[in-house]
């Protein structure tokens, strides 16, 4: 007896409540949207500048007095958070100390850090820093643009791509899946205040990726059945296509999230934050292949072999929810 | 259906065994890293029977390339620095305005006297006092003015000369700007890269990035403080004849002259010299830390010929005055010339701790840095640091390894585990190609090795579940595995091109980690692909053959 995570054949309608679904995305990209808008992101040293120094103890970290040491130094706002890991022992306790960029200095300055390190001295005298890590205003802001050029040319390139190897309503269902991720896992991080930073880029880019792997894995097997049902409406030819890869889809989900589960946990708590974003992103990835991709290509209709109208192709529901989508 | 000629299974199997002996290094990191570490020892020509032992922990027949660990595994420092290109204009004026003022003396009756003008560092300013003359100033100017060496500034001159009033305004062209700032960069580069390896640390990175910027990464190193003591000094060396040995801060100096701080001679002390140098460091060509005859720490140079003989000449000249030996705008010492000094060796005495000489002969010997740094971007990564990531991700790989293989084996019995095997072929092919590119493993990397073990059972799945639709369709099991191999390649090949296209992005754009992210998951994509097209292939066809199951459950 094989384990299933679906059954053999499935013969679920995706489609029969498209608005609920339709509109749970659309909510959730309004609610990630204005978390954005209004809290903004925690942005970290990379993207923000200043100075970060990871902190290392036998001695429990104590916020108020690592806070009082640095205080009069003068530095603006710093931030001492604690960190917490399964992996750490009782006599290893870690903190972060994030510096803000200081005024008129592009550079960093090796006299703050050194300064910080001997006032955190006379609180904990055997502390360490394993890690310190400071960048200046002008790099920072290079690195968001970057990053927003990196995100906008994956996406511009998925579009080309799909676009070439099947029609251009398919690379628009792709595409609204994608923005529809990359919207959501900005909000998710918005929302819980986690440090976003350049490895964060990189797994919104793999969220890419991924979310994309899943979609045109759905749209091949759609092309397929479109030439294969030839008039069948795509409704229904939509339908037989996810539930004919759902078996992969699932699987394949979940033995990544299996991995990256297993990256969570015992990974350490420097890519937290990371691992956390690409699990995100498998999830929000993967209803979004069929419940916004698949969706948006039934929204848009297809043109096939043999139609001559386009709204013979488009499905009888197909312009009832064409407002959702991303 | 299932024919795969013996040739390519030959093919298939000789690239396993390739990827998995340039794999193999890897599992006995510490031990080919000192046997390399010896071998680099030997080819310099350090022996000795320590070293040879060391070499030959490894033995040489068996490849030896490693996964390059990057910092943030590692522990280091990584600096981003930008070169102030901008120095280098200043000195070029300041290095012009003496050929100006003699082109310009030479017509004094049409021109009249020619005196210097305060201005912005990067302009030259002359005033003639003859304002009528201007046409004729320029004419001489522009004369001066040298085709800039590019190949794309081909015919622009390095000068722009202009009149305002009775002023002439000269500065560099905006093709010599580049070309200098070009040159300027590198030769900060190499500076940088000598004074590194003067230290002798392992595998330091160092590369230019974008116009003027310079990123340093070194392994090892305590803290960015400590590299940037290394290299963030300018070393710049001059000779200079001194105009004043002993003046104060409120000396006046004229426009040829520069009042610079004498710190040997106590709080406040300062020389007037002149701006020009005689001799300037790029003429050394040795230097080393000595002691002079009251055996207080000194560092003794060497000129190369032509260096030589101008302070030869210039010594002859001045004897019994004084000249200078200015170091990054601080008089260092100012001794009275006794004699003519030929030969072009000398010695530089001074306040100087041993520590400090040593140093300062290092720095020297490496030259000068061409203009400042300003540091962007400073992280240092503590060893410990390092290994905690690397041991929480070994964890994390075996465990997500062992998760994944569980699962695949409950979901497609005889199928996963033949999946699995092909996985595990994956991770070391993955680490074979690694080693084969000299790649560098970061944190994000590991990252990027845990996604593709998630993801490289992908490619398995969409044929096996291809190979189940099939199956019911009841066209025997040989058609059936057959005509899943080729049905799910279209969306193998769909799926994994998209992905990989972001991985090709994420590493034209990123930098650092994310870049060592890009690497792991771009080769990821390419194993996996291998290994589900044609090693499990190759393993089901074997599996097949011997058995010829009449029916079979996937």
């Amino acid at each position: 007896m094989r384990l299933k995570l679906v059954p053999q054949t499935t013969n679920w309608d995706f489609f029969s409540r498209p608005k609920l679904w339709l509109g749970i995305s659309a909510l959730l990209i309004v609610v990630a949207l204005l978390s954005f808008g209004t809290r903004g992101l925690n942005y970290g040293i990379d993207f923000a500048g200043g100075t970060t120094i990871r902190t290392e103890s036998a001695q429990p970290v104590d916020v108020g007095a690592y806070r009082a040491a640095i205080a009069p130094l003068d530095l603006g706002d710093v931030t001492i958070t604690e960190v917490f890991d399964p992996t750490f022992g009782p006599d290893r306790n870690v903190a972060m100390v994030a510096i803000q960029v200081q005024d008129g200095q592009e550079s960093v300055s090796g006299e703050t850090i050194v300064a910080v390190q001997e006032a955190l001295r006379g609180v904990a005298p055997d502390i360490t820093f394993p890690s310190v890590e400071s960048v200046g205003p002008t790099v920072s802001g290079e690195l968001i643009v970057t990053a927003i050029i990196a995100v906008m040319l994956a996406i511009g390139a998925v579009l080309i791509y799909i676009w070439l190897r099947f029609e251009w309503q398919f690379a628009v269902g792709a595409v609204v899946a994608l923005v529809h991720d990359v919207v959501l896992t900005l909000g998710i991080f918005s929302e819980f205040g986690i440090r976003f930073d350049l490895a964060i880029i990189a797994a919104l880019l793999t969220i890419v990726g991924y979310s994309l792997n899943d979609t045109v894995v759905v749209f091949d097997r759609v092309r397929e059945n479109l030439r294969r049902y030839k008039s069948r409406p795509l409704r229904d030819v939509l339908n037989l296509s996810i539930n004919e890869t759902l078996s992969r889809t699932f699987m394949t989900s979940f033995t990544t999230l299996l991995a990256l589960i297993a990256l969570f946990v015992l990974g350490g708590d420097v890519i937290r934050g990371f691992v956390f974003a690409m699990i995100w992103g498998v999830i929000v990835g993967t209803y979004s292949s069929i419940f916004v991709a698949s969706a948006t290509l039934l929204v848009l209709g297809v043109k096939r072999d043999w139609s001559k109208p386009e709204d013979d192709a488009g499905g009888p529901s197909g312009t009832q929810f064409s407002t959702g989508g991303s | 259906m299932l024919n795969i000629s013996l040739g390519r299974r030959v093919m298939i199997w000789l690239v396993v065994a390739a990827g998995l002996l340039l794999a193999m290094p890897n599992l006995f990191y510490d031990r080919v890293e000192r046997s390399n570490d010896a071998e680099a020892l030997l080819e310099q020509g350090i022996g000795g029977p320590e070293v040879e032992a060391e070499a030959a922990l490894w033995p040489s027949f068996l490849p030896d390339g490693l996964v390059n660990l990057g910092l943030d595994l590692r522990g280091g420092a990584h600096l981003l620095a930008e070169v102030q290109v901008e120095d280098v204009y200043e000195s070029r004026m300041t290095s012009f305005w003496p050929e100006v003022r003699d082109a310009l003396a030479a017509e004094r009756e049409t021109v009249g006297f020619v005196t210097r003008e305060d201005s912005a560092p990067d302009v030259l300013r002359v005033r003639i006092s003859n304002a009528e003359a201007m046409p004729r100033a320029l004419e001489i100017v522009r004369d001066l003015a040298r085709p800039v060496v590019t190949l794309t500034g081909a015919g622009a001159s390095d000068i722009v000369v202009a009149a305002e009033g009775p002023e002439l305004v000269i500065q560099l062209s905006e093709a010599e700007r580049e070309a200098t700032d070009d040159r300027t960069v590198q030769q900060a580069l190499e500076i940088i890269r000598r004074r590194i390896d003067e230290v002798g640390t392992r595998e330091p990175a160092i590369q230019r990035q974008g116009a003027d910027r310079i990123l340093i990464q070194v392994p090892g190193v305590g803290s960015a403080q400590e590299l940037k003591d290394i290299i963030g000094t300018t070393a710049q060396l001059t000779f200079r004849p001194v105009i004043q040995p002993f003046a104060d801060a409120d000396t006046v100096a004229g426009s040829d002259e520069e009042l610079l701080p004498f710190p040997s001679q106590g709080e406040g002390a300062f020389a007037l010299v002149e701006r020009a140098p005689v001799v300037t460091g790029e003429e050394l060509v040795d230097a080393q830390p000595g002691f002079d005859q009251n055996n207080r720490p000194a560092v003794t140079f060497r000129f190369n010929p032509s260096g030589a003989r101008k302070f030869g000449d210039y010594t002859a000249a001045n004897v019994g005055a004084p000249f200078a030996i200015v170091l990054d705008d601080e008089v260092i010492s100012a001794p009275r010339i006794n004699e003519a000094i030929r030969g072009g060796s000398g010695i530089i005495t001074g306040d100087f701790t041993v520590e400090e000489s040593t140093e300062l002969a290092v720095l020297l010997r490496a030259g000068a840095l061409p203009a400042e740094l300003t540091f962007l971007e400073e992280r240092t990564i503590g060893p410990e640091l390092g290994q905690d990531s690397i041991d929480a991700g070994t964890i994390a790989c075996i465990v997500a390894f062992a998760a994944v293989m569980v699962f695949m084996v409950l979901s497609y019995g005889i199928f996963g585990v033949f999946a699995d095997i092909a996985l595990m072929i994956n991770v070391a092919l993955l680490f074979g190609l690694l080693s084969l590119i000299g790649g560098t493993l970061t944190l994000p990397g590991i990252a990027g090795i845990v996604l593709t073990i998630g993801m490289a059972v992908d490619a398995n799945v969409l044929v096996f579940e291809r190979i189940r639709e099939e199956l019911k369709t009841a066209k025997g099991p040989a058609r059936a595995i057959s005509l899943g191999y080729e049905k799910a390649l279209s969306a193998i090949v769909d799926a994994n091109i998209t992905t990989f296209m972001t991985a090709v992005i994420l590493f034209a754009m990123g930098s650092g980690p994310v870049r060592g992210f890009a690497i792991t998951l771009g080769i990821g994509i390419l194993t996996s692909v291998f290994t589900a097209l044609f090693v499990t292939r190759v393993m089901i066809a074997t599996w097949f053959d011997a058995r010829r199951p009449k029916t079979i459950e996937v």
